[in-house]
């Protein structure tokens, strides 16, 4: 087996004995059972290869802590195993068994010494420690007298001093400065880029999506999919949106498409007249209420088109078919790029337009007109349909949520300014030559360097 | 079992290195700082010999130092504060770590090493000041200091062998957490260190068969007081049964181990 690390139908249950005595007897006679047990997680199954990443999402108390402690091996699996091949470290809870009263040096030494590591080992990278933390003189200061961030920064020196086959983060990078932070993450990638494997727990879904080559996705102690990040995030979010509690359409979800029943990626634009229904790629949902007929991208002119040159002007056209009554419908889309990362959003109650009531059976049309300020790559289109909008931007039923419904590509635009970033802020510019600084102004500007 | 112990080496460093972080904490913040750890039973024997040496002098027989009480007290308190350590830390030792123990991955049984180090640190500097102080009560200890290193081993193990026990146990039942002094504050009365057994009537005689501290705490009397050899017959039948006891409190901490993690 070349794989860094590999897991093994693994199960973890939290047992209730009812009485201390009757844990006490299973010691020493295994055939007493506990009087219940309650699984956290169950029948999970993959293997990780060198220098991957992998993300870990799913809601809270899904089990993605419980999974990460039973492969750095806190805890001990009830069934299952887990095999591991060299050394691990997990950055989890920072600045865990630091001694309030020692030094950061002291507890740099303590907490190595808990990895596992000897002390000459220790003292040939105690320099680069140091440096890495940048506490500078409070490096030799009792904790005590550390802020939170301070304190995190020297963890998170230690923990990661040496680099590892395996780390594992948990969202404990959220602390600190985002210098700190950016420059946590420089660490993280140089170490992936060496063949560290990363897994990576956390609910920043954008963090997911640029880091991650890979992610697990977990509900309820079971893996939904292990896959490609979009993939994974689509489908979770989804989820997230069926148990939203206030939104009743969850008894009407037809069916959320997992990632083996995707769909082809769209109709095509002359498609129109056919009676085929947009269903989405994986995370979608339908419902038996409405069916999406037809999505498309046209031009100016009205010709549909998947290529689209940057700065030109668009127009999204959706059609809808409405199987029962609808006292207040909302139509909207999104715009994603190829991570998946959402370039922009939003939805007629958001541009506080109301569609008004629609009888069963009626076909709605809806034609979203916009620039298509977008640098050079492909985007995928969500669109998404609800009823009866409250505050700001929520439903009360989801109707239909379709992922990747539709594909487009957009050029570079030659006539216009080459960019790159995210927002198209279209910039204007000019510029003073000054043809002689008076003395005072230079001086001036020394002084301030 | 060789599992366990191959951890435990690995992580020697950790133990050393905590061993040395326990007594550096102690100095932090105070002036004498693990001083007091010597001066807490000296002072109890100060207190006992001061307040009962009138009463029970007399009757040590054999020994003609006036001092012979205040000896005899050092004598006991050097074994039973080692027992007492060892078993009082254990007993919420994996209460205490329970942060620890629950993120981070490392050998559980360096918990216990790293409580039986800092014991027997205390312990020898104890011996020293104990060394002393006989030196100024002009009565040195002769050739039966060498039983000495014997009896603490012994005394190491049956502590450990205990204090496993309740540690583990205390974590799924805290009561023990609440027993155990008021256990230990008897254990320390009915254990002749500071009366001598003689003073017990002969009808209760037999009952001291049953409290196992008592032949080690013996054994330091006789080393240190009698320059003697301790019996070895009592002596045997303790190390065996040490011996069992801390073979079984191994394998309870094997057994619990997984289960005290999600416990805590």
């Amino acid at each position: 087996m070349n794989s860094a690390l590999h897991v093994e139908n693994l199960g973890k249950s939290y047992r209730q004995w009812g009485s201390e005595w009757r844990r006490f007897a299973s010691w020493v006679v295994p055939s007493i059972r506990p009087r219940e047990e309650h699984w956290v997680l169950k029948e999970i199954n993959f293997s990780v290869e060198p220098g991957e990443a992998i993300g870990i999402i799913g809601q809270n108390g899904a089990g993605k802590s419980t999974l990460l402690k039973l492969i750095t091996g806190t805890i001990l699996p009830t069934e299952g195993r887990v095999l591991r091949e060299g050394s691990i470290a997990a950055i989890l809870e920072l600045g865990m068994g630091f001694s309030p009263d020692l030094t950061g040096r002291q507890n740099t030494y303590h907490s190595a010494g808990l990895m596992g590591y000897s002390q000459p080992k220790i003292e040939s990278v105690m320099s680069e420690i140091e440096a890495f933390a940048e506490v500078g003189e409070y490096f030799d200061q009792p904790v005590r007298t550390y802020s939170s961030g301070m304190q995190m920064r020297v963890a998170f020196s230690v923990a990661t001093a040496f680099r590892p086959d395996v780390l594992i983060v948990d969202e404990a990078l959220s602390v600190g400065d985002v210098y700190f932070q950016q420059k946590c993450f420089n660490r993280i990638r140089e170490f992936s880029a060496l063949g560290t494997t990363l897994l990576f727990v956390t609910h920043d879904i954008t963090a997911v999506l640029e880091i991650c080559s890979r992610a697990i996705y977990l509900r309820q102690g079971r893996l939904v999919t292990d896959g490609s990040p979009k993939v994974a995030v689509d489908l979770y979010q989804a989820d997230a949106l069926i148990h939203c509690d206030n939104s009743p359409s969850k008894l009407n979800v037809v069916k959320l498409f997992t990632e083996t029943e995707t769909n082809k990626e769209s109709l095509p634009a002359d498609a129109t007249n056919k009676p085929t229904i947009v269903t989405g790629s994986a995370g979608s949902l339908v419902t038996a209420d409405i069916s999406c007929l037809n999505v498309c991208l046209n031009d100016v002119a009205g010709n549909g088109l998947h290529n689209i040159i940057s700065e030109n002007q668009a127009k999204l056209v959706i059609r809808y078919k409405i199987h029962r009554d609808l006292d207040d419908p909302h139509v909207g889309f999104k715009i994603r790029n190829r991570f998946g990362t959402v370039i922009f959003e939003t939805n007629t109650y958001c541009m506080r337009k109301f569609i008004g009531r629609v009888e069963k059976d009626a076909e709605i049309d809806v034609c979203f007109d916009f620039p298509v300020d977008l640098t050079p790559g492909e985007y995928t289109i969500t669109l998404g349909f609800a009823n009866r909008g409250y505050d700001k931007g929520s439903f009360e039923e989801v109707l239909s949520y379709l992922h990747s419904a539709f594909v487009f590509t957009v050029l570079p635009n030659n006539q216009a300014i080459t960019w790159c970033g995210i927002l198209n802020i279209h910039p204007k510019v000019d510029w003073t030559v000054l043809p002689d600084v008076p003395l005072k102004t230079k001086y001036f500007f020394e002084k301030v360097e | 079992m060789s599992e366990m112990w191959s951890s435990a080496w690995r992580y020697r460093y950790f133990i050393f290195s905590s061993i040395k972080t326990e007594f550096r904490v102690m100095f932090v913040r105070s002036r004498l700082g693990g001083f007091w750890m010597i001066l807490n039973p000296l002072a109890q024997v100060l207190m006992f010999a001061f307040v009962l040496s009138a009463v029970l002098s007399a009757k040590l027989p054999g020994i003609d130092n006036r001092y012979a009480y205040a000896i005899y007290l050092m004598a006991g308190i050097l074994g039973w504060s080692l027992f007492a350590e060892i078993i009082n830390r254990c007993l919420t030792l994996f209460i205490d770590n329970g942060n620890i123990i629950k993120k981070l991955a490392f050998p559980k049984i360096a918990l216990p090493l790293i409580v039986t180090g800092k014991a027997l640190v205390n312990n020898a500097l104890l011996f020293l000041a104990v060394l002393f102080i006989f030196g100024i009560l002009g009565h040195l200890p002769g050739t039966a200091l060498v039983w000495l290193p014997v009896l603490t081993l012994l005394n190491v193990a049956l502590a450990l062998g205990l204090g496993l026990i309740l540690g583990v146990v205390n974590v799924f039942i805290r009561d023990i957490g609440q027993v155990v002094p008021v256990v230990m504050q008897f254990l320390f009365w009915f254990t002749p260190i500071v009366y001598m057994t003689h003073i017990i009537p002969s009808q209760y005689q037999h009952w001291l068969l049953f409290n196992p501290l008592i032949p080690i705490i013996q054994g330091y009397q006789n080393i240190l007081l009698y320059n003697r050899a301790p019996p070895w017959l009592p002596l045997g039948i303790m190390t065996l049964l040490t011996l069992f006891l801390l073979a079984f409190s191994l394998v309870l901490f094997r057994r619990a181990s997984s289960e005290m993690v999600d416990q805590l």
